[in-house]
């Protein structure tokens, strides 16, 4: 089957002078329709750069390298005005905090309206209808009344359900989620989670799902793809991975996880710190931090390869 | 809405009785005496009794700011000495003056401060940003009515197009004969709000371009000028409340402006009230220039919670 997404040595470069910044270097990456692919890692290992870069939503002095097509469309090449029509409506985004996401002086029923005359024309009152329609899928209360608020009127779960509920306005293929869940408390997260796991599958959109909690990643995903320092270090199955993770940040990430739910009151972190992007080291971007490092990790970028026959893994000390 | 409305307004009530004291407290507090200036230095002091009797002067000063106010609340303000007209008379008639002056020339520093401070705010660090910002720091920086001379000197004096002093033939129109008297003043006064909202605006926009939800609408699809109609909807409110606040303090008329271009409004009025020591006219002159601005002050914060949700907590 030809991919939904297909993201092939994808790279991004912030700044231009001594010291670029390469935020994403070398990332290739393909979803099936209906499928979901959760992106983990630290923050600052690029994943929201990543996700970004499928909606060309850089600012005009990063460079970027590489090419993605998503359902058959080379992204790179779409013209400014074919952009603004992929955007939302092949392509559709929702954001970590939703109240910095939404404009503060508009209802939110006139911003999920405006996207939806904006990419399926109609009237006002359509599109008011079509909003009405969205708030009851993600079932929102009293959704009628609901419309005429504006974001600071309603809570943070309450706004990112209105904000899933613009991004599936249009009804597109993809939907982007960039650590949608991390502003909000514990049960909320969980209500959301199953929210876009349930829309997902009514919609069979193909998701990828930026978080650092491999807890969520399980909760949401098909396969799970991990990065470090703007490269994927790891990508396979979830359940694979979580079993066993090949990569040793991977376990590094599982590991403080499983330290955290053994109650203990502090969290076992990986020793050490993610690199300074601008001065990456030569090899392995993990070797400083790695317990099995090499000779050979110092001096080399490990290849992603597949040890084991199912997902792939670069490291040349895998397992 | 109606609520905030409702408060804000019973906030005026202290504020303006504060202003009426100090007003009527004008009178005692000036140096000299208030009737030095309408009798002979040498009358006798029965005379001068029988004229403190007369204005009342000889009264507790609580019965004396008592009486003045509901007179001035009547609309009397007593009479000018200098003319023997009523006061508020005077006030009405040069008011309406200001009013124009100062309504022409917000209107003409919002359109032009606001134009190039959005542009500046959207093109920051380019060679637009620098121009439209040095602008707006001239604007802001030069003396206006070293300006107006310039003007005066440039436009009246060698070119001869406009007429540099006075309102025009009396009366009024909106007629050129007319209209010529009106802009020079209104080009100069409206330098230093052009500077101000510009810079305002720029920093507004500015500061809602680098707000995620500008990102957002274009992850959604929007169309630039789609997106651009936030930003002014966003920008709006601040951008009008100080242009409110602009227009409050032209209201209160330039002194300096209208003595320049001899343009008969308040601040003219005041000038002369002051040089001629007629303390009826300057105690209701304040009086009115001091109610007109709380008052420009309350529209602005009624018009800006009608436009922003934010504000009616
Ligand atoms: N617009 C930008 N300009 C410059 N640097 C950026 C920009 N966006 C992201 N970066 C840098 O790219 C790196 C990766 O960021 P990001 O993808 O946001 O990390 P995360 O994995 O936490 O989502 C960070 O070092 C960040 O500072
Ligand atoms: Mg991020």
């Amino acid at each position: 089957m030809t991919p939904m997404i297909d993201i092939r040595d994808l790279s991004v470069v912030f700044g231009r002078g001594p010291k670029p910044v390469p935020a994403v270097d070398g990332v290739t990456l393909a979803l099936a329709p209906g499928e979901v692919v959760a992106l983990l890692g630290e923050s600052g290992s690029g994943k929201s750069v990543t996700l970004r870069s499928l909606l060309r939503l850089h600012p005009a002095s990063a460079r970027v390298g590489g090419t993605i097509r998503v359902d058959g469309t080379d992204v790179m090449a779409l013209s400014p005005r074919a952009l603004a029509d992929f955007r939302g409506r092949t392509v559709s985004m929702i954001f970590q905090e939703p109240r910095l996401a939404l404009d503060p002086v508009y209802t939110i029923g006139d911003q999920i309206a405006e996207a939806v005359r904006r990419h399926r024309g109609g009237t006002r009152a359509q599109a008011r209808a079509r909003a009405l329609d969205l708030f009851d899928r993600v079932r929102i209360p009293s959704a009628k009344r609901r419309l005429d608020n504006y974001p600071h009127e309603m809570s943070g779960g309450m706004l990112q359900r209105a904000m899933i509920a613009m991004a599936l306005s249009c009804d597109p293929k993809v939907l982007l989620a960039d650590e949608p869940t991390t502003a909000l408390d514990a049960t909320v997260q969980i209500q959301i989670l199953l929210l876009v796991r349930e829309l997902q599958r009514e919609y069979g959109l193909s998701v990828i799902f930026v978080t650092h909690d491999i807890g969520v990643a399980a909760e949401v995903a098909d396969r799970v793809a991990v990065m470090y320092a703007g490269r994927i270090v790891e990508e396979g199955a979830i359940a694979d991975v979580i079993r066993s993770p090949q990569h040793p940040y991977a376990r590094g990430l599982l590991d403080a996880r499983v330290e955290l739910a053994g109650g203990r009151d502090r969290l076992i972190t990986i020793p050490g710190a993610p690199p300074d992007l601008a001065d990456l080291p030569p090899g392995c971007s993990f070797a400083p931090r790695c317990a099995r490092v090499s000779g050979e990790c110092r001096t080399t970028v490990p290849p992603l390869a597949a040890p084991l026959g199912r997902g792939q893994v670069a490291c040349f000390h895998p397992g | 809405m109606m609520a905030y409305a409702a408060k804000r307004i019973l906030q005026v009530v202290p504020v303006a009785v504060g202003v009426s004291v100090v007003c009527f407290m004008l009178i005692h507090l000036a140096p000299g005496d208030p009737l030095a200036a309408i009798l002979p230095s040498d009358a006798s002091a029965d005379l001068q009794a029988q004229m403190r009797a007369l204005y009342g002067l000889d009264r507790p000063l609580p019965v004396q700011y008592g009486l003045w106010l509901i007179r001035a609340l009547h609309g009397d303000l007593g009479q000018s000495i200098a003319t023997g007209r009523p006061v508020t008379g005077e006030i009405a008639g040069a008011a309406v003056n200001t009013f124009i002056l100062a309504g022409v020339a917000t209107v003409l520093g919002f359109t032009v401060g606001a134009t190039l401070g959005f542009l500046a705010g959207l093109a920051r660090g380019t060679w637009v940003d620098r121009i439209t910002s040095g602008i707006a720091m001239l604007g802001v920086s030069v003396p206006h009515y070293w300006l107006g001379l310039v003007l005066v000197i440039v436009f009246s004096v060698e070119l001869n197009w406009l007429p540099a002093t006075g309102a025009g033939p009396g009366g009024r129109s909106l007629d050129w004969s007319y209209l010529r008297f009106l802009v020079l003043p209104a080009v100069t006064l409206s330098v230093i709000p052009m500077g101000i909202i510009a810079r305002t605006v720029r920093s507004l926009v500015a500061d809602v371009t680098a707000q995620d939800f500008v990102s957002a609408l274009g992850a959604k699809g929007m169309l630039r000028r789609q997106v651009l109609r936030h930003v002014v909807r966003n920008v709006a409110p601040t951008a009008l409340s100080v242009m409110g606040l602009q227009l409050g303090y032209l209201l209160g008329g330039s002194i300096l402006i209208e003595t320049v271009f001899s343009w008969p409004g308040t601040g003219f009025l005041l000038n002369t009230a002051i040089f001629t020591r007629d303390l009826p006219l300057l105690q209701g002159t304040i009086l009115v220039l001091a109610m007109i601005f709380v008052l420009i002050n309350l529209g602005v914060d009624l018009l800006q919670g009608a436009i922003d949700p934010r504000i009616q907590r």
